[in-house]
């Protein structure tokens, strides 16, 4: 598979930074900015959350930015309109993140080709699970060139990571611990040794580490085990807090990657 | 066994397990073990003297001749109602709780709507010095407030779940979230035939001490064990898969699923998920769910808390998808006049979601010689405040 997220990680690329953030959020239409203002600022990913009524994998945080959204009257055919109106400026690739409901219901093979049609690189869906997935959904990503990414935590066990590894093209998850999204303040010991361990494991696929990155810091600290990071929670309460979002998402992406 | 989970986890295109990865090993271990777990010999034992002394099995299957006379027919009632703490619930708590100390937990999560599960999860929590949290709506815990204090004097935590509507769906998305947070010490409780694969077959088989009893009682009392008809009401189901269980390949066994419809199942204020649902993803498995165009989950609406759900059980939905049960539809009028009528007739006050499985008797015709048996799935001291407020007594 060829596409513009298997180019990022093909480029040798290091600390590489996906951000997260839910379409519709703060306001139906900020999706488009907030797109422009990350690859401005140096971000390397950029992930659009598909907002959903029952989010269990997230945190406060991002349950609110999905309940904001879908009360601001998002839905996923407006969200594949958003990306087509990104990809006429944006390089960089995109993914879109969301949970496996809505895009049963909006049809997997005409989700793929939508997606794909609009500019979509990628796809997560974190309770999608890797049986269904291999059955329903990986011959119609295959088609057009969309990779679909799995998540593993500290709790899933090596035989589980090598298959989720061998069924992979892009990149893998990593979940920092065992939880749901949100901001956290610095990572504990067992992280790092369940960073490691995945370092150690020479995959074939590169791995982004993902909650509780908040700042400069945690991210050097993850880039420095995989190939970089994600953050979420955190860009999320930067722009519910904003009352200029371009300027904000900007700054926020251009911080995290600035050296401390 | 067609009607049964297969090995993938499904009950034909329903079932299987949609959960995050970090929920992943927790779910793998139940599901690899359970069924070695709960028909190990030690195990029986125990769950089957606590069922007796403690929760009062068997519970009666009661001939209610004024009922009967009233439908010109044969009605039996099947006393859940009469199990401790007040319905069925417990059944499967009692299990639940034996399995979580053989997987070698030590604290215990679960959602509830009403409460009857909560209390049902305080209960067995108390009995076995178990910690216990129970998620709960914030919207419900205002509704239910003697049930909230019951969990209490039982010595568990309650926790609103502030997302959402904050109703059960939430709770039910709350206590997920803990469990993902706390995978290694706590086992999640699920009080319903829902969730991930192994929980809606574990569950079912839990509470399939119901049909079992039935056609025990039945063989004594008529000298056959297949009843014409069998009634039970469905939220998420689980009194419905144990009523049903041992007459799933019985297929001249009718069996019939009681839904909430609310003020109308067109009404917009329904839960009537079969009626109003299409196929979908919800807390952990492929069902039959209420949502908007966009797959966005749809708030239901009842009168009676423990049927306000906006799924079913995925083998339920399965019955209902090859035609093997019959589904109705029952107004919260209508559920509230069978109320009312059993409580004069036979001096049973009922649960009002068990009356709902009432009502449904009056969609169908009756030979006089049919036997018919209707779950009393719960009493209805928990809702003497709906039915005060209804009034028309």
């Amino acid at each position: 598979m060829k596409n513009r997220i298997t180019d990022v990680f093909a480029s040798g690329k290091k600390n590489i930074l996906s951000v997260y953030y839910t379409a519709g959020f703060p306001t139906l239409n900020s999706t488009v900015a907030i797109a422009e203002a990350l690859e401005k600022g140096g971000a390397d990913i950029i992930e659009i959350g598909i907002p959903y009524s029952d989010p269990v994998a997230d945190g406060p945080t991002i349950q609110e930015s999905n309940k904001i959204a879908l009360d601001n009257g998002i839905n996923l055919p407006m969200i594949l309109e958003q990306v087509k109106t990104i990809r006429k400026t944006v390089k960089l690739p995109i993914i879109l993140m969301g949970y496996v409901n809505p895009v049963i219901q909006y049809g997997i093979e005409k989700f793929a080709k939508d997606a794909s049609a609009a500019g979509v690189d990628g796809v997560i869906l974190p309770d999608l699970p890797m049986d269904a997935f291999l059955e329903e959904y990986k011959p119609v990503f295959d088609a057009v060139n969309l990779s679909n990414t799995f998540l593993i935590s500290p709790t899933t066990s090596e035989e589980r990571i090598r298959r989720i590894d061998a069924v992979t093209e892009g990149f893998i998850y990593a979940v920092s611990a065992s939880s749901i999204t949100g901001a956290k303040a610095d990572f504990a010991g067992p992280q790092l040794q369940y960073f490691d361990k995945l370092k150690q494991m020479k995959l074939k696929n590169p791995f982004l580490i993902g909650f509780g990155i908040s700042n400069n810091a945690t991210f050097a600290t993850a880039s420095s085990y995989g190939a970089g990071a994600i953050v979420g929670s955190a860009f999320i309460n930067v722009l519910k807090a904003s009352t200029n979002i371009s300027a904000d998402a900007q700054a926020f992406a251009t911080s995290l990657k600035t050296k401390a | 066994m067609k009607y049964t989970v297969n090995e993938k986890g499904y009950y034909g295109k329903f079932g299987g397990a949609f959960i995050p990865e970090m929920l992943y090993p927790n779910v793998e271990e139940l599901r690899t073990r359970y069924l070695d777990i709960i028909y190990e010999a030690g195990f029986q034992k125990e769950f089957q003297k606590l069922l007796r002394d403690y929760v009062g099995r068997p519970t009666p299957l009661y001939l209610a001749k004024r009922l009967s006379e009233k439908y010109n027919t044969n009605i039996y009632l099947k006393r859940e109602d009469l199990c401790h703490t007040g319905a069925h619930k417990v059944n499967n708590t009692i299990g639940q709780i034996l399995l979580a100390r053989r997987l070698g937990k030590q604290k215990i999560i679960a959602e509830t709507g009403a409460g009857q599960h909560g209390v049902a999860t305080a209960t067995v929590c108390a009995l076995m010095g178990m910690e216990c949290v129970v998620y709960m709506g914030k919207i419900d815990m205002e509704r239910q407030r003697p049930n909230v204090e019951r969990m209490r004097i039982l010595g568990a935590t309650v926790v609103p779940a502030l997302s959402g509507s904050m109703t059960l769906k939430d709770a039910t998305n709350e206590a997920m979230r803990h469990w993902i947070n706390n995978p290694t010490d706590t086992h999640y409780i699920i009080g319903s035939v829902v969730g991930p694969h192994p929980y809606p077959d574990m569950v079912a088989r839990f509470q399939s001490v119901i049909s079992e009893e039935m056609k025990k009682q039945l063989q004594e009392e008529i000298g056959n064990p297949f009843p014409d008809y069998v009634f039970a009401c469905v939220g998420g189901g689980s009194n419905a898969a144990g009523a049903f269980y041992h007459f799933l390949n019985d297929e001249h066994v009718t069996l019939v699923a009681a839904e909430a419809a609310g003020h109308g199942v067109d009404s917009g204020e329904s839960a009537a998920t079969t009626a109003l649902g299409k196929p979908g993803v919800l807390h952990g498995s492929k069902t039959i769910l209420m949502q908007t165009d966009d797959g966005q989950v749809v708030e239901p609406y009842s009168i009676s808390a423990g049927l306000d759900y906006p799924g079913i059980g995925p083998q339920h939905a399965h019955l209902f998808d090859v035609g093997r049960a019959k589904f109705v539809s029952i107004t919260d009028e209508e559920a509230m006049n069978a109320g009312i009528e059993l409580s004069r007739s036979e001096g049973i006050i009922p649960a009002i979601e068990s009356a709902h499985a009432l009502a449904a008797m009056n969609k169908f015709t009756f030979e006089k010689d049919d036997v018919v048996v209707v779950n009393l799935s719960g009493r209805g001291d928990k809702d003497l405040e709906t039915y005060i407020r209804w009034g028309k007594y």
